[in-house]
């Protein structure tokens, strides 16, 4: 009867974990986990699921036969039962014995998700072996600092799959939260203090879905909440420390190269240098940067984090950013473009590449 | 209504309504209003998921939609929920103990006007300049940076209504402590009481913090201090302690209420007593206790570390004990019963899978390394309406049924109330089942659209169509309300025909003065052991003498008015000049008031056992 049951709820374990791993889209959804930290929630997930349709099952057998079997025949008064001690004794102990069940593993977790201790590991040099991230939440933007390679990007975050990747996370402005579903559970990102926490980025699963993740902010912080994503890129360790050396290799702003793009830099250098940066360097304060670094710019997978990556959408977004995330910073910021100048900030920032 | 309101022409009824301190008229006040504010909030809810409709939407703008999301959370639980418990507890709770009234019925009034001035207040910010924008949680560094009065008419607005709910809820204590009719024991309380007594207790430890964190805020907006300021060395994690030690018990002093309900309703339509009740009583001790205890879950992914997650993780998980056990009486209650299904029963069945459905999700959620992945998703859209759409609001529609007779003395329509019930459990299964796998497949709450291509076009469609059979089915209980009320077909006391408790010995609705004699509790469902015995009405424990009873005061209404006028000075202090002396104003009404209340001495008055005898004759009232 013992090994029966045991069979029964390793049954339903996979049932119920091949119907849900069939949810959603790969990229987003964190029912196909696509790293370590993904795939321990996800199991913990399923153990409680698993656990409690069995209660399920249970309350649905007893509550079925209630309402089949004592519907009203007759004008004839039950029984008046007052209570069973035995049934009573059944009914606190089986439900404590599962919440063990579940709580052992969910301690567990808690307690490994939250050793960052590599990130105080400091080697010869002062850097940790591990990768750091510093995370940065401002209204409604991403920014992301490698503080030991000594770049800054934002919107696309750029991580090497197969290692734990550290994350400083922090807010600008106001409370944000970081939260890529398909790779990790999110942490918020306070105004008061820096969060600590690591995901952990599968290779086979990025090509999956593509190399690329969607991240989103999950605490309302104002009325382009909902437009706050940002993507992830995973890439190969190998893929990785190219993309850094080449980001490193800009060291300033790099001349354009045709004409048009030129005139368009020329803009740029007017209007818009004040907030954006297009060198990946970190010297300047936070408080200088006051818009989305776009040293990258040209090889990003979206303008503004939502907007499809193309002229068209990025001339409408420089027209009008209110339109496309209500309540953003950069509204106003500048003077209204002329059409020649947006088509020739458009060509700059379009070639705006570090790799070759 | 009683004759007396009958013969009154309509000014005078309103004046009446105005003064009274009687308590079930203060509550079927709460219930128009909660009511009122109910539709208000569903219509809330409707503009919701007419933008989630479809991806990119367009219907609301973003900042709108923030402002409607606030407004919805904010206005079901303080303005709709609360109350409309509170017009229960009111109308059945002295009933059930076998009382005449409340203990302070003064301050019962006080506490609905407060309450109905916060909620005016509160909304008329949609007219002003726009309404709160930061969501019912109204986390500080948002709250800080949100521009515009919102968030104050947010903080004024519940600071209010708040007073009024903590007033009631010691009102509700003490009634329950002190007029208790001879023979009621604590252990032969109907569980309705218990619920009551208990919920009430969490409202005077829950709500302090509460008024706390919200002077706190005032005093940031509107005052300049730097509670939640980082940069002049406050702190905003505060605040979400704050309101959350209020935030979780609040969850708790909705749902035991509902519980009481549904534990009346399951004993009464099976003709059973109620299978454990001291166990079903330890139990709603138990969660009101460790209902305290669990606050930080709300905050895993806040950044408290892992032992703060692991201990709250597991207090969490332990609620679940006491709550099964629950469930579990409530099974054997009607296991070996007579189940008749009228429209109470028929919700409280329904509550038992629907609200299984809320538990499980929430010992998921208790997972703390878990909720991580839950956390601000839709999986918790979809876990708190299930365990509030499941258990409070369920527990409401039954409870507006069953005690409608007691209330108004005469029934809703059952065919009606049966059509209201299935649109209601079809339509809350379809909104809110879906967005379960919502928030796991990756979609965060509280945004005001989404992209297409994210897979998630088509289970917010269904949840959508899902709303609309809500919406209809509250349209046909209001329609239900109209019908019956102008046919106003009088039942008698027992109109259920199988009730247990008290408050069915006594005509429908009951007199001023509820129970002529006191009667004489002789055990649990003393009405049922009576019925047992062959008897019909209950053993009178003193003999007929006269009543005394409080005069009707227009007070309340005049210190709520004042804090009302209050709230627009202190909003407006800083914009133009008169605000200082418009919050100086209203703040003299409101003292003026008290001062009054305090000098004039009102002994109110005797009800003779002279007339206590005519109206007998009579016949019909008593």
């Amino acid at each position: 009867m013992k090994r029966l049951a045991k069979w029964r709820m390793i049954s339903m374990f996979a049932i119920i974990t091949l119907l849900l791993s069939g949810c959603g889209e790969p990229f987003l959804s964190t029912l196909q986990p696509a790293g370590e930290v993904a795939k321990e929630q996800f199991d913990l997930m399923m153990l409680s699921v698993a656990i409690m349709v069995g209660v399920i099952i249970v309350v649905t057998l007893i509550f079925a036969i209630v309402v089949v079997k004592f519907r009203r025949k007759d004008d004839s008064i039950p029984k008046q039962v007052e209570g069973s001690h035995k049934l009573e004794i059944i009914w606190t102990v089986i439900p404590i014995i599962l919440l063990l069940i579940l709580a052992v593993p969910t301690v567990a977790s808690t307690f490994k998700f939250a050793d960052v201790s590599e990130m105080d590991k400091k080697n010869e040099d002062g850097k940790t072996d591990a990768l750091v991230i510093n995370v940065r939440a401002n209204l409604y933007w991403w920014e992301f600092e490698y503080p030991d390679e000594e770049i800054i990007t934002s919107q696309d975050l750029v991580v090497p799959t197969g290692q734990k990747v550290y994350f400083n996370l922090k807010a600008s402005d106001v409370k944000h939260s970081f939260w890529i579903p398909a790779v990790g559970g999110k942490m918020d990102t306070n105004t008061d203090n820096v969060n600590r926490f690591y995901l952990q980025f599968d290779e086979q699963k990025a090509n999956e879905a593509g190399d690329l993740f969607y991240g989103k902010c999950a605490e309302l912080c104002g009325p382009s909440h909902a437009l706050m994503d940002f993507k992830v890129k995973a890439i190969s360790p190998d893929e990785f420390d190219k993309w850094v050396a080449d980001m490193q290799s800009v060291k300033e702003a790099e001349t354009a190269e045709t004409p048009l793009a030129q005139q368009g830099q020329e803009v740029f250098n007017n209007s818009c240098i004040g907030c954006h940066a297009v060198t990946p360097a970190t010297g300047a304060p936070e408080a200088a940067r006051l818009g989305p670094n776009l040293t990258n710019f040209g090889e990003r997978s979206r303008i503004a984090g939502v907007l499809d990556h193309s002229e068209e959408e990025l001339k409408n977004w420089i027209s009008d950013p209110e339109a496309y995330k209500p309540g953003n910073k950069m509204t106003n910021a500048y003077n209204k473009l002329t059409p020649e100048e947006l088509d020739a900030v458009t060509e700059y920032l379009m070639n705006l590449k570090v790799q070759d | 209504m009683s004759t007396y309101a009958q013969k009154k022409g309509f000014g005078a009824t309103v004046w009446d309504y105005l003064t009274t301190v009687d308590h079930k008229k203060i509550a079927i006040l709460y219930l128009i209003a909660g009511g009122l504010f109910f539709v208000l909030g569903g219509l809330e809810a409707m503009f919701i998921r007419i933008q989630l409709a479809v991806p990119n939407n367009d219907f609301v703008s973003a900042g709108l939609y923030n402002e409607i999301l606030t407004m919805h959370g904010t206005t079901m639980i303080f303005l709709a929920a609360m109350p409309l418990l509170f017009a229960f507890m009111n109308a059945i709770m002295p009933l059930q103990i076998g009382a005449r009234d409340v203990a302070f019925p003064f301050v019962n009034a006080l506490g609905f006007w407060l309450f109905f001035f916060g909620g005016i207040f509160l909304n008329l910010s949609w007219f002003l300049g726009g309404a709160p924008d930061a969501g019912w949680t109204s986390y500080a560094s948002l709250s800080m940076a949100s521009e515009g009065h919102g968030i104050d008419f947010y903080a004024l607005g519940l600071q209010i209504s708040g007073a009024g709910t903590l007033m009631g809820g010691i009102n509700f204590l003490v009634t329950i402590i002190n007029m208790r009719a001879p023979g009621m024991t604590y252990m032969r309380m109907p569980l309705f009481t218990w619920s009551t007594f208990v919920a009430s207790a969490l409202i005077l430890f829950a709500f302090p913090p509460l008024t706390v964190g919200l002077f706190l805020l005032i005093f940031d907006r509107m005052f300049g201090s730097n509670f939640f300021d980082v940069a002049n060395g406050g702190n905003t994690v505060i605040w979400e302690h704050l309101f959350w030690i209020f935030g979780h018990p609040e969850v708790y002093i909705l749902v035991l209420p509902a519980f009481g309900i549904f534990s009346e309703i399951f004993a009464t339509f099976s003709r059973k007593r109620l299978f454990g009740y001291s166990s079903m009583v330890f139990a709603t001790v138990l969660i009101g206790f460790l209902g305290f205890m669990v606050w930080a879950h709300h905050m895993f992914t806040t950044g408290l570390g892992p032992i703060a997650n692991a201990i709250f993780a597991v207090a969490t998980m332990a609620i679940a004990v006491p709550t099964g056990i629950k469930i579990f009486n409530w099974l054997f209650t009607m296991w070996g019963g007579s189940i008749k299904f009228t429209t109470p029963m028929l919700y409280a069945v329904a509550f038992i899978p629907s609200f299984v459905g809320g538990g499980v999700t929430g010992v998921m959620l208790a997972s703390a390394a878990a909720d991580y992945q839950y956390h601000d998703s839709y999986f918790v859209v979809a876990h708190f309406h299930y365990v509030i759409v499941g258990g409070v609001v369920f527990g409401l529609l039954a409870a507006t049924h069953f005690y409608w007779p007691k209330m108004f003395g005469t029934m809703l329509n059952e065919t009606l109330g049966k059509i209201t019930f299935w649109l209601f459990l079809i339509g809350f299964h379809l909104t809110f089942f879906i967005q379960h796998f919502l928030g796991l497949m990756g979609m965060p709450r509280r945004i005001f659209t989404f992209l297409p291509n994210q897979g998630l076009d088509a289970g917010n469609l269904i949840s959508t169509v899902g709303a609309f059979f809500m919406a209809i089915a509250t349209l046909i209980l209001l329609y239900n309300i109209v019908v019956t009320s102008v046919k106003n077909e009088k039942v008698g006391n027992d109109p259920w025909e199988d009730g247990r408790t008290l408050e069915w010995a006594i005509p429908s609705p009951p007199p001023f003065y509820n129970f002529k004699q006191l009667p004489l509790v002789r055990g649990l469902d003393p009405l049922w052991i009576e019925k047992m015995e062959g008897k019909k009405t209950m053993t009178p424990a003193e003999p007929l003498g006269d009543i005394h009873m409080p005069n009707n005061s227009f007070t309340p209404f005049m210190i709520s008015l004042g804090l009302f006028v209050a709230a627009f000075g202190a909003l407006y202090r800083e914009d133009y000049h008169w605000g200082v002396m418009v919050l100086i104003a209203g703040l003299g009404i409101t003292l003026l008031s008290m001062f009054v209340r305090s000098v004039k001495d009102d002994h109110g008055f005797h009800i003779h056992k002279e007339d206590l005898l005519n109206d007998d004759d009579k016949g019909g009232k008593a």
